[in-house]
């Protein structure tokens, strides 16, 4: 396969450019949003490739295990920003991170070491890209369903008081809520499965295959990938959503919506 | 017999209400908007944390399970929350003895909640309350959007009714000097974040 040049990649971000041009009158913050999106994946991409260079060349646990953790915690602020309506004292991202982590940690340590099985177990050329795909579908999840809970939490308040008003518990008077939430974050992942192959081309496969792999080896990895996706964003998701619910009430199973602050 | 006693409530307008409600008693409780009289029902029911103490025939709310006191102190919002479809699906148990009493038609119970008046639902959301057989009832604004004939049931419900039987007391929001004149048995003031009696 032909190798990128510079001027390849000056020239597709030409078209995002040019999008943004367009929209610049009507929508600037849309405009400005993709600028910035541009420049950002760009020097993160490059520096990633960079440092993965770099851990290729230096293959050691202590290495892959720190690269993970500054990922995770990177995905937990990330979620974070993109909450309308945030908890007070950093309570989201705390919650964001801690779920990233233990889903798409406890995921890519079991393809690691069951179905991938590089040598050594850690090594950073599957680990971190494995990582990497599982820890940004898992923080998008999770992003949608905490923005759809503490959302509701606020627009729902009424319903969900006239529960705890019957005599409910806190636990039924957000059950429903919470499974919105949960379908919120994981609808992309299931439109992703049901898609696949027929009105898309999944990325991972796409890349194999243009880099010179046969079709169904690609395929399988895919497939795999997916299972893991989707289970991560799950996984995940629940996580978040049962600490978040539980952080929406207090002892006494009072709604505390006080306990969120919108975003300025 | 002591029904519901308030022991310096304090919350954001509220400064350090004290108040005694016996059984039989109906308190109407009046204030200019904005004063906090829905805070101050909303602090009863245990919905927001706040300083102070609230006790049920001396045990504070603090020492029954929140489930069970918001089951025994009995809170009635001016614009009732509604959380399923049909109505039906908002009874703990049934509701139809309370029904024609309000001037409510039992098919109702059968039709969703987007199909009913402002009115219905204000009646519906108290039988909401009083089929939970609470010990105090908290009414904010109970009649605000009914006619003269279903204001009279409501009264006549709460009155004849709920209050009669032992170990009951009722809190009531009303702007109407007339219907406190009609029902009252404490006349509650709130005003500067003081409660004053003013029972004539």
């Amino acid at each position: 396969m032909r190798d990128l040049s510079i001027l390849h990649l000056i020239l597709a971000s030409g078209l995002v450019a040019l999008l943004a041009g367009l929209h610049w009158r009507s929508a600037p913050r849309l405009a400005q949003g993709l600028g910035v999106g541009l420049v950002r994946c760009a020097i993160q991409l490059s520096l990633v490739g960079l440092l993965l260079e770099a851990l290729f060349s230096h293959v050691h646990l202590a290495w892959v295990a720190a690269m993970a953790l500054v990922m995770a915690l990177t995905a937990g602020r990330e979620m974070s920003a993109r909450q309308t309506h945030r908890f007070r004292a950093r309570a989201s991202f705390w919650i964001g991170a801690s779920s990233i982590m233990v889903s798409s940690y406890l995921l890519v340590l079991l393809a690691l070491l069951v179905a991938v099985r590089p040598e050594p177990w850690y090594h950073p050329q599957y680990a971190i890209p494995l990582l990497g795909m599982l820890l940004g579908n898992t923080m998008n999840g999770i992003a949608l369903a905490m923005d759809r809970l503490t959302d509701g939490a606020i627009t729902e308040r009424r319903q969900i008081e006239a529960q705890l008003l019957c005599g409910r518990s806190a636990t039924a008077a957000i059950a429903t809520l919470r499974s919105k939430a949960v379908s919120s974050a994981l609808t992309p992942a299931i439109n992703g499965m049901a898609a696949a192959g027929l009105v898309s081309l999944p990325g991972m496969m796409t890349g194999q295959i243009l880099a010179g792999s046969a079709p169904m080896p690609a395929v399988r990895y895919q497939i795999f990938i997916l299972m893991l996706i989707t289970a991560g964003t799950g996984f995940g998701t629940y996580l978040a959503v049962q600490m978040a619910a539980r952080r929406l009430f207090d002892g006494r199973m009072r709604l505390r919506v006080d306990r969120l602050a919108a975003l300025e | 017999m002591q029904t519901l006693r308030l022991r310096g409530l304090r919350r954001l307008g509220l400064k350090g209400i004290d108040a005694t409600l016996e059984a039989g008693q109906l308190a109407c409780l009046k204030g200019r908007s904005g004063s906090g009289k829905t805070l101050l029902l909303r602090a009863i029911a245990d919905l927001d944390p706040i300083e102070g103490t609230v006790h049920l025939d001396g045990q504070d709310s603090s020492s029954m399970p929140p489930t069970e006191w918001r089951r025994r102190v009995a809170y009635v919002p001016a614009e009732p929350g509604w959380w399923a479809e049909r109505v039906k699906d908002h009874f703990a148990s049934d509701p139809s003895d309370w029904l024609s009493p309000l001037n409510l038609d039992p098919d109702l119970l059968r039709s969703n909640v987007d199909e009913l008046s402002s009115g219905e639902r204000q009646r519906l959301a108290l039988v909401r309350a009083l089929v939970q057989h609470p010990d105090i009832l908290l009414l904010d604004e109970p009649t605000a959007n009914l006619d003269n004939d279903n204001t009279a049931a409501v009264e006549s419900v709460v009155q004849g009714r709920f209050l009669t039987a032992p170990g009951r007391a009722v809190v009531w929001v009303s702007h109407d000097d007339n219907q406190v004149q009609r029902i009252a048995t404490r006349v509650w003031v709130l005003a500067g974040g003081q409660l004053e009696d003013r029972t004539p």
